[in-house]
């Protein structure tokens, strides 16, 4: 199954116009208790072909950065600025009815939870068949052997027959397999993740992101990975953002982030990277504090409150997003990054589980 | 919060925390709240003074099945020939006496019910259990006719021997459906930590189930006898109309809309004078149960 | 399979509870059944109706009796004089499907009424529209199906004379259709309307937690249509709860309809259970009170049924 539109068939050379890309996206919402600041100014690229991990807590607006970015978020009450470039075409202020053309078609989304993700009532085959009728005006029988194909490319063992399960008579695993093909089911160009293995279990998770990483490969897709835990980024991203309140504190290729890192955060939540033993859902707490109100935002660097090397001058001044003099790949937002000599050791020990 | 949902998986960590949420913000009465009290307190208050008022009931000739306003009579003339909007304030009493009272029987023993076969997790609780759901079966109007017919069945009675009645019919459809309700209730309830808490302490069941319990089942309690009187006045006006409620010469909304329904063709003010009141009565109730579950976040789950 | 029989089993338990109850509850009627039954008869014929109702007998023999005669389809009878009675069950033959069919038409019409209107108000949760429809649904709640019948028949029969105000016979489909429908509109109507606003409360909210659901945005992010994504992937889950409560509201539909019978002179089974009540025949209304709960029980039990056939998270 690979599309053959006609920008696909010229390959992009490297440097030229990336898939995607993002500049000083904005995104809030209204909520009774005041405007929820959910994306704060995020600009990345993306090319065909690559991985960009962004990694946060719950709370940290990386939910919302992929949903706004592919025009999902309710219009009614949130409020967006910046541009979303795709393939060259700024598709920030488009409508519904325009999106509807590039949503399934061009990019797609693999959503966190399996056990929610699929209609409990339809067929898995329709679930399947509904965008390839819709899309690719197949027919019944194209849109079936599609389908068949596409279970098997997930790895679904006996694909015929699993066609008329209905998604209670599969497991976890086998669920979040459907529902990445029916995201990859009509050729997308990026796929969106959006902690596509949180609610799997442990031993389900790294075969789920083997699969998206070949399919990534396979169909030439940009792939952006939502997830809290940098343990999942650190094998299948080849670049790394870091969010922070609706901010992007931390951007660096992975090898980079991890021999390199600058901010006291990404630290905190390497440390923090879940162990097997842990339940899949537990929250991140290991990093002290609670992240913060975005409603009412800290002046200052927004992670000062919790930083153990936080000094005088993060609580009043935040920092802009700078790059890394030594490494111009490497762009981080702090005025003490790690391993400078302006830092000094923290006041108390880091508080880690 | 009180209720499982059926299906959905215990919440999850949600994946857009930061996304608005409408509910739980509207916790102050809106105007319409304020009126169906007002209304309702109207009707209260002509229901307890309404008889003492001295109000004109005598039969005019001239005035039988006159459309509103003739002659200084705001809504006119009844099929007998007396002012309608004086036979109505006097319905009131009938009709707010009798359903409030069927409907305060009913939460007593249903609620009482209710949360003895949600609590004890004994056989008699079970039994008690399976009696409600196979009383639920009976059509509760064939149930209150069959009542009536049968509690009613001299008819030499006086019209007060006939409302307790139907008080009590009323009352005795009302239990099981009541009591279902207390008890879904409760069982939520009796499963929560402080409860489980209190047990360990030693707290007698008693104790626990009146004092732990009870006073989180009222609000859902509450709010389904808004609705169970509205239910009653409105059961009250079909058994008037079916001829088996209150007697023909007391006065009320039903016998109102019941003899009106002669008329209806010439004087149609008796019956939709009865009718309009009976549905802001209504209304205001429905209105007022709903306040109070969205207040109380009282789901109808488990029902 | 096994479930079928237990359920079926709960039902048969079900109808004998509520008739057996309806059996104890004359007993409680004060006087003694023959005076009630017929009154003013001579001590000797008294006598005949004591020995042919087996009043002598307790109370469980003579439920016993009935239930026998029940099952047979026989009814029993009602006495309209000392010594003149006529049997039961060709009066209900007459009357069941006359009620049967109001039910029938007045939950159709409510439901085509509910649907559309219950998915768009969803669908435009607050807005206007939704506001109009929600609003409207809430006031139909409060009005009773007997008030709405009088002001229908008020305005679409006294005064438009467009349907009869009264109608003591229903002309058969071979009269016409028309002329066989024309006499049930008001009826169905004023029945139906109250039922619909039930439906669309229930189904708005239904589908308003529904279209919350991750699957939701799992079909929006498809690219489909929101009138597919409503109708195809909203509307299935929630159409399930709406079928049980279609089964549970038969329990008011019946209520409703007995009163717009009599209101109408209709001769359907709440103008016989009428009768039987003004005119003390406990026998006759007990068991029409009977056929009454076996529909309803009958009815929620078909729900339930269904319900379980139709969700496939149930059907194993």
């Amino acid at each position: 199954m690979t599309t053959t539109t006609p920008e696909a068939a010229v390959p992009n050379p490297p440097g030229s116009t990336p898939l995607l890309e993002v500049r000083d996206l904005v995104t809030h919402f209204r909520s009774p208790r005041g405007l929820v600041q959910a994306v704060n100014g995020v600009s990345f690229s993306l090319q065909r072909g690559r991985t960009l991990g962004i990694v946060g807590e719950s709370g940290s607006g990386k939910s919302v950065l992929s949903r706004s970015i592919m025009g999902l978020n309710p219009r009614s009450t949130s409020i967006r600025s910046g541009q979303v470039v795709f393939e060259g075409r700024d598709i920030s202020d488009l409508d519904d009815s325009a999106f509807r053309e590039l949503w399934g078609k061009q990019m797609s989304m693999v959503f966190q939870d399996p056990m929610t993700s699929l209609n409990p009532v339809m067929r898995v085959g329709r679930q399947i068949t509904e965008s390839l009728r819709h899309h690719l005006d197949m027919d019944r029988d194209q849109a079936k052997q599609t389908a068949i194909e596409l279970l098997r490319a997930v790895r679904i063992p006996e694909p015929e027959r699993r066609l008329r399960a209905y998604p209670h008579e599969m497991s976890g695993g086998m669920r979040q397999r459907v529902v990445i093909a029916i995201a990859l089911a009509c050729g997308p160009k990026l796929l969106m993740a959006d902690e596509p293995t949180t609610a799997l279990d442990v031993t389900v998770q790294a075969q789920v992101l083997d699969l998206l990483d070949e399919q990534r490969r396979d169909r030439f897709m940009g792939m952006i990975l939502v997830t809290h835990d940098l343990g999942v980024v650190a094998n299948h991203a080849d670049e790394i953002a870091v969010m922070y309140a609706g901010r992007i504190v931390e951007k660096a290729p992975t090898s980079v982030l991890f021999h390199h890192m600058k901010m006291p955060y990404t630290q905190a939540l390497l440390r923090a990277i879940p162990r097997i033993e842990m339940p899949s859902h537990t929250r991140l707490d290991a990093i002290g504090g609670r992240p913060p109100d975005l409603v009412n935002p800290p002046a200052g660097c927004a992670f000062s409150p919790r930083c153990p090397y936080a000094q005088e001058r993060c609580f009043v001044d935040a920092p802009a997003l700078q790059v890394d003099p030594a490494d111009p790949s490497h762009s981080f937002a702090c005025h003490f990054p790690l391993e400078s000599p302006d830092q000094v050791p923290p006041a108390k020990p880091m508080e880690v589980a | 919060m009180t209720a499982p949902s059926s299906d959905s998986q215990p919440a999850a960590a949600t994946p857009v925390p930061e996304a608005p949420h409408a509910a739980g913000t509207k916790k102050r009465l809106g105007i319409g709240a304020w009126l169906c009290m007002g209304w309702l307190g109207l009707m209260i208050v002509i229901a307890v003074i309404g008889p003492w008022l001295g109000l004109d009931t005598s039969s005019n000739f001239e005035l039988k099945g006159q459309p509103p306003f003739w002659n200084g009579h705001i809504l006119g003339g009844d099929g007998l020939g007396r002012d309608l909007f004086n036979q109505i304030i006097l319905a009131t009493r009938a009709s707010i006496f009798v359903s409030f009272s069927a409907i305060i029987i009913g939460t007593v023993v249903g609620g009482f019910l209710g949360l003895i076969s949600g609590y004890f997790r004994n056989r008699f609780a079970g039994a008690l259990g399976s009696v409600f759901d196979i009383l639920l079966a009976y059509p509760p109007i064939v149930l209150a006719l069959t009542l009536v017919s049968v509690f009613a069945s001299d008819p030499s009675g006086s019209g007060f021997q006939r409302e307790m009645v139907v008080i009590i019919s009323l009352a005795i459809v009302s239990v099981p459906i009541l009591a279902r309700i207390t008890r879904a209730n409760t069982l939520v309830w009796a499963d929560r930590e402080f409860v489980h808490a209190a047990e360990a302490m030693g707290a007698s069941k008693w104790r626990i189930l009146f004092r732990e319990i009870l006073p989180n089942v009222v609000p859902a309690m509450l709010a389904f006898s808004m609705l169970g009187i509205a239910v009653a006045i409105v059961a009250e006006a079909a058994l008037s109309v079916l001829a088996v409620g209150l007697k023909a010469d007391t006065p009320s909304w039903g016998n109102i809309i019941s003899t009106g329904r002669d008329d209806l063709a010439s004087s149609p003010n008796i019956v939709f004078s009865a009718v309009a009141v009976l549905f802001l009565t209504v209304l205001s109730l429905n209105y007022l149960g709903d306040v109070i579950r969205a207040h109380f976040d009282v789901k109808e789950a488990a029902l | 399979m096994r479930k079928l029989v237990t359920r079926l089993g709960r039902l048969v338990l079900v109808v004998i509870v509520v008739t057996f109850l309806t059996q104890l509850l004359t007993e409680f009627v004060p006087g003694s059944l023959d005076q009630i039954l017929a009154p003013f008869s001579t001590p000797a014929q008294t006598k005949a109706i004591r020995a042919d109702l087996h009043l002598d007998d307790n109370v469980v023999v003579r439920y016993g009796r009935w239930l026998g005669d029940f099952v047979q389809g026989d009814l029993g009878k009602r006495y309209t004089g000392a010594q003149s009675s006529i049997p039961v069950g060709p009066e209900v033959r007459r009357a069941l499907p006359v009620s049967l069919e109001i039910m029938v038409w007045a939950q159709l019409v409510a439901l085509v009424i509910a649907i559309p209107l219950g998915v768009v108000a969803a669908y435009r949760q607050g807005r206007w529209l939704d506001r109009i429809i929600s609003s409207s649904a809430f006031a139909f709640l409060a009005l009773p199906s007997f008030c709405l019948a009088l002001i229908l028949s008020y305005y679409l029969g006294a005064q438009l004379k467009l349907f009869p105000s009264v109608v003591t016979r229903i002309p058969g489909w071979s009269e016409g259709i028309w002329t066989h429908l024309k006499v049930l509109v008001i009826p169905v109507i004023s029945l139906a309307l109250g039922q619909a606003a039930v439906y669309l409360r229930l189904l708005r909210s239904d589908l308003l937690s529904t279209l919350q659901q991750d699957f939701i945005a799992v079909a929006k992010a498809k690219g489909l249509t929101p009138r597919r994504i409503l109708w195809r992937h909203a509307l299935r889950p929630s159409s399930l709860t709406l079928l049980t409560v279609v089964g549970l509201q038969t329990g008011a539909l019946i209520g409703g309809a007995i009163v717009v019978e009599v209101i109408f002179g209709i001769p359907g089974m709440g103008t016989l259970i009428q009768y039987a009540i003004t005119k003390r025949q406990y026998i006759e209304l007990q068991s029409e009170v009977a056929i009454v709960a076996i529909v309803f029980v009958v009815v929620n039990f078909a729900a339930d049924y269904l319900y379980s056939v139709l969700d496939p998270r149930i059907r194993t």
